[in-house]
């Protein structure tokens, strides 16, 4: 029996890899544990170890092919021997459904919960939409791209009879008839252009973005790693026929979609749509931490470590997690499951390419050096995109430090499948009320700094997340 | 208004012609006292005598010279070859002399005549009475080549061939002869040599043919019409000079051809028109431009299942409507 | 036949005037500024003899590529010659589209003919059946090499011109080699007029480089054409003094002795010498008529090399009849 060679899931919210080079060729030999081939995600550049030992008998990603993590894209086995039918790369074989992303920094887009299928006959036809071959929308023959072009069709809302579900030009046609009939206040005139409807990616619905295949099944499949919560997978959102018409200001410069940048949007809208947001925020004295970070950081550097207020953050969470284990979780709906390890995922920008959550595994096992220590090394690996597989996946919870840039407070986007996610805002002077020695109330200035957390309100109620956000609070505030 | 057979209406376009025009002649082997072999000079040794039919030594090359000569000092010769698979004796003549007169004597002498020749097979006639010849002749520069599908194209084109200060060549689909009537007017007219015709409008895709197969195209469009495929047939009737034009306009609006002829298909007629309809609508197309053809064995077999085999025919023609129409 | 003083001067200077006009391509051929050349020296008496013995503009002729002296006496001029030579646009036979020598003349009924041979010979027969139907009294000569008897084309051209009793007269100019091959490879009779029998008209073989011979059996034939008498095949046997054309060797197939030999009839020295014994021409008088044959010859060359190319348009048309243009005024 040959061996599957499956493309690996390289970090939770890595759904895809793309191969960038194969290091054995067909026909030759490959020892177990040797490297197969080198993979991309917006990631991790990793190569793939061999699951087996044998001849490389068949590959079936090309170098530059995109391939959904769980599909197959070579066997090994002996020379000869023959390949069971397996699916076609790009169709998932036990495909994960799309992690959240990572949570905003800062205010994230107030998206609702179950986001309205964009389905406008939006314009982005022709500048988009060439002829050839297009993994979402089959072939496009010339007299098809050319009227939608012409029209400034989206193909993508149309409906295609030909063979094998071919866009044909009479499908255009009537589509077109049946738009004109929709719509009777535009009909051939020209809106004016500040009625125009978007054009560009922004309004692209999201199974365009996401790549959802019309002709292919919905993928609902659990994935295999117990960890993991289920998801409901990506449905493709309803067409709505009563298209909603969003009119932008005016005219603008389309800025192209990278691939974090897609990805980033992707979990984002996931995750929102996947877990009851609930933010609530409290403040934190920071008066005796800070007293204790001028203290040491001094000592600490000559160890090695470069203390930041985040270790601090860090170890208060830990801590908290401890106190409230339903925090450190996940939903299943088979229960939620309380993870055993207590691993912080610590969001570092990548200034415009975006976001990336390298995670401290084990953080309850570290003292504040050892934190220190370890949020050093992942920020610079993350920085000089040395991040290994492993050190993107496993999260149980995530900190995000949006005070950086001076915001206050803010509602953070859960990182999937966590519980909670905490946002450490801007570390302020301020004016409180404090109470004296002799218990009268008095002024003191302060740094002080608001906690968000956003919490699943599945898993949690107000109670337990104000609790367990009380916790951190106190942490901080008698640091020793 | 009178109906006829095409052989009737071919008839009846030489005698108008000879009665008109004393320089007109026929040459060709058993013209005269037979009436030809298909009976398509039949009477007109009678009323015009031998010296303005005659019958001509078994030698296709010097029928054609002959004429090509004649025609150089005025004449305009209709010269016939029995079967167009007998024609080859005659090519050095056709192509060396006949297409390149005109311009080898920069218009000093040119060559009115008509080489008119039965083609196509579905008759039984095996590899040697069943050929189709255009592709040979619509690639060269000087010449005409006209093929009628009906007896009224059949007359008008036939009497233009006449007048043509060209040589033209007519290739006449003999299947059609008795098999194809239609109504051909009494009064005088022609049939300009140069436009296809569109010979019936439609929206969902476009079938090019001539001769028998347009025949056969029309009813296939009329079969597949009851399924919902409404078919637009263009009759090519000139095939060189090749009308782009029609051509042109018909795929921009149903953006799918078919292409039939029964000539075979690699290096046939219809690859020029694919190459046309290629170069001048890629961009209004739908599908592939598609061909149905003879197949690329040397003619048609005479074995009735092997002749059937190799004709295009009105089932096969809506077999591959109703593919493209799938696309 | 009693040939008039004149006449016999004037078919002199045609042959005279074709051979200084031949040398004269060779030596441009030579200089490299011509590409081709054909060559008819050693054909002049031949040509020339069969040329006078037609109503010269009036009857029909369907040449070969080596008629050089046939078409000057048909009234092609030297100037008209050379340009063809060099492809030039007011070149009569072709507006510079065909080889040289490929000769063609309207005004003088000479009908173009192309590279394949004997298709003029099937075309002459088809414009004697013409001539036939219309009634009209013209003949068509039409001429070819000895090669030119094999092909089937010449056949089912006598063949068409004895059925029907054309007005055609069929000459060959038999020269003993059809580029390398010689006449005896290319027919198994002793001399093509010997094939006429077989297909049923008169033939004959006469000297080719005898002058007077040549003409008179020509008129005999040419009457008995004109005279509704059909069609005759004569054969003129003459030697190819050169190589086939500018492109060939004749060392590789035939001795320096043998063409020495043959040189010796040479046409143009016998009809000199005949001539002057007659006392038709006196020495001097030939003398002038080589420095008048000189002068039309420079004159022919000068001004063929300042005449125009065709442009490059011209080379579209004219493919249809329809496309014909109409000619300038010829000054050649």
């Amino acid at each position: 029996m040959p061996t599957q060679v499956i493309m690996p899931q390289l970090g939770e919210s890595v759904v895809e890899g793309t191969v960038t080079r194969w290091l054995k060729q067909e026909g030759e030999p490959v020892e177990e544990f040797e490297s197969l081939l080198e993979v991309n995600t917006d990631k991790v550049d990793t190569e793939i170890p061999a699951p087996a030992g044998g001849t490389l008998l068949k590959i079936l990603a090309q170098e530059g092919e995109t391939i959904k993590a769980g599909t197959v894209i070579a066997w090994i086995g002996s020379p000869g021997e023959a390949i069971p039918g397996q699916p076609e790369p790009g169709e998932a074989e036990g495909e994960r459904a799309p992690e959240a992303g990572e949570p905003g920094a800062g205010k994230s887009a107030e998206a609702p919960g179950d986001v309205p299928a964009r389905a406008a006959p939006q314009g982005d036809g022709g500048a988009v939409q060439t002829a050839g071959r297009s993994r979402e929308l089959g072939f496009i023959s010339p007299i098809v791209a050319r009227l939608a072009q012409e029209h400034n069709i989206n193909l993508a809302q149309v409906t295609g009879t030909g063979e094998g579900g071919r866009i044909t030009k009479k499908d255009v046609l009537a589509y077109l008839e049946q738009t004109a009939a929709q719509q009777p206040v535009s009909e051939a005139v020209q809106p004016a252009p500040w009625e125009t409807p978007g054009e560009g990616d922004l309004f692209r619905p999201t199974e365009m973005i996401f790549g959802e295949q019309k002709a292919a099944p919905a993928r609902e499949e659990k994935p295999p790693q117990p960890e993991v919560a289920a998801r409901p997978g990506v449905t493709k959102p309803e067409v709505k026929p009563a298209a909603e018409v969003f009119s932008m200001p005016g005219e603008g410069q389309l800025v192209p979609l990278s691939n974090i940048r897609r990805r980033i949007a992707e979990h984002m809208v996931i995750s929102k749509r996947t877990s009851p947001h609930v933010t609530t925020v409290m403040e934190a004295d920071l008066h005796r931490m800070l007293a204790h970070f001028e203290a040491n950081k001094d000592s600490f550097s000559r160890d090695g470590a470069r203390l930041t207020y985040t270790a601090y953050f860090v170890a208060a969470a830990v801590q908290a997690l401890r106190a409230y284990p339903i925090v450190n979780s996940s939903w299943t709906d088979e229960g939620i499951l309380i993870h055993n390890k207590i691993n912080i995922g610590l969001a570092v920008s990548l200034g415009e390419e975006g976001l990336i959550v390298p995670v401290l595994k084990g953080a309850d096992g570290l003292s504040l050096i050892g934190l220190a220590r370890a949020i050093q090394d992942l920020a610079n690996r993350a920085r000089s995109r040395k991040l290994q597989a492993e050190d993107v996946q496993g999260g149980t919870f995530t900190i995000t430090n949006h005070g950086i840039s001076g915001s206050l407070f803010a509602t953070p986007i859960i990182n999937q499948p966590q519980c909670a996610i905490l946002g450490v805002g801007a570390v302020q002077k301020r004016v409180i009320v404090v109470q004296d020695a002799a218990g009268a109330d008095a002024i003191a200035i302060r740094p002080m700094v608001y906690l968000s957390l956003t919490f699943d309100h599945r898993i949690l109620d107000g109670a337990s997340a104000d609790g367990f956000l009380a916790k951190v609070v106190d942490v901080l505030e008698h640091w020793e | 208004m009178p109906e006829m057979t095409m052989i009737e209406a071919i008839r009846q376009a030489m005698d108008e012609e000879m009665a008109r025009d004393e320089n007109v002649f026929i040459v060709g082997e058993d013209v005269g006292l037979r009436g030809g072999v298909f009976r398509a000079t039949q009477g007109l040794i009678d009323k015009y005598g031998p010296e303005r039919v005659i019958d001509s030594p078994l030698a296709e090359l010097s029928i054609v010279g002959i004429g090509v000569g004649a025609a150089l000092y005025g004449m305009h010769p209709i010269c016939e070859i029995q079967f167009a698979d007998f024609i080859y004796p005659a090519m050095n003549q056709i192509v060396n002399e006949a297409a390149k007169m005109c311009y080898r004597s920069n218009g000093d002498w040119t060559v009115p005549m008509v080489i008119r020749a039965p083609y196509g097979g579905g008759i039984g006639g095996g590899l040697y009475h069943s050929q189709s010849l255009e592709a040979f002749f619509t690639h060269v520069p000087g010449l005409k080549v006209v093929i009628p599908s009906n007896p009224y194209d059949a007359r008008g084109l036939l009497k233009s061939a006449v007048r043509d200060p060209n040589p033209v060549l007519f290739f006449e689909p003999k299947k059609g002869y008795r098999l194809i009537r239609g109504e051909v007017p009494d009064d005088e007219y022609t049939v300009p040599i140069g436009p296809a015709k569109v010979t019936r409008e439609g929206s969902d895709l476009t079938v090019f043919a001539y001769g028998m197969m347009h025949y056969y195209a029309l009813q296939a469009a009329e079969q597949v019409a009851s399924e919902g495929i409404d078919v637009e047939v263009v009759d090519l009737r000139t095939l060189y000079p090749v009308d782009r034009e029609t051509i042109l306009n018909s795929v921009k609006k149903t953006s799918k051809a078919l292409i039939v002829h029964e000539d075979n298909l690699t290096g046939g007629y219809g690859a020029e028109i694919a190459a046309t309809i290629a170069d001048g609508a890629f961009t209004y197309l739908d599908a592939p431009i598609k061909r149905l053809c003879g197949p690329d064995v040397p003619a048609v077999p005479f074995s009735h299942p092997l002749q059937d085999w190799f004709m295009p025919g009105v089932e096969k023609i809506a077999d591959e409507i109703r593919a493209l129409n799938r696309f | 036949m009693e040939l008039s003083a004149d006449l016999k001067r004037e078919m002199f200077w045609m042959m005279l005037l074709s051979r200084r006009l031949d040398e004269r391509a060779w030596a441009l051929h030579r200089q490299g500024k011509i590409a081709f050349h054909i060559s008819g020296i050693g054909h002049e008496a031949a040509q020339v003899g069969a040329a006078f013995a037609l109503k010269r503009g009036y009857d029909w002729v369907a040449p070969y590529y080596r008629d050089l002296a046939l078409m000057l006496s048909l009234g092609m001029t030297p100037r008209e010659f050379i340009m063809g030579l060099m492809g030039k646009r007011e070149e009569p036979t072709s507006g510079g589209r065909q080889m040289p020598s490929h000769f063609g003349l309207r005004r003088a009924n000479v009908v173009s003919h192309s590279s394949p041979v004997a298709t003029q010979t099937v075309h002459a027969a088809g414009i004697a059946l013409a001539i036939k139907m219309r009634k009209d009294d013209r003949v068509v000569l039409t001429t070819i090499g000895e090669g030119s008897t094999s092909q089937g084309e010449w056949y089912e051209a006598v063949n068409w011109a004895a059925i029907h009793q054309l007005p055609v007269v069929f000459m060959v100019q038999n020269n003993q080699y059809a580029i390398s091959v010689p006449a005896r490879k290319q027919m198994a009779v002793k001399s093509a007029a010997d094939k006429a029998c077989g297909l049923g008209l008169p033939g004959f073989q006469v000297d080719g480089n005898d002058l007077y011979q040549v003409y008179e059996r020509f008129c005999e034939a040419v009457e008995l054409a004109r005279s509704g008498g059909g069609p005759t095949l004569i054969e003129t046997l003459v030697y190819r003094i050169t190589p086939h054309s500018s492109d060939d060797d004749d060392r590789t197939y035939r001795s320096r002795e043998e063409v020495e030999m043959n040189k010796r009839n040479d046409p143009l020295l016998r009809a000199r010498s005949e001539i002057e014994r007659e006392g038709v021409l006196s020495a001097s008088e030939i003398a002038e008529m080589e420095d008048r044959a000189l002068e039309m010859v420079n004159d022919a060359v000068r001004y063929a090399e300042q005449a125009p190319y065709p442009s490059v348009e011209e080379g579209a048309y004219p493919v249809y009849a329809e496309q014909i243009r109409q000619k300038e005024a010829s000054h050649a």
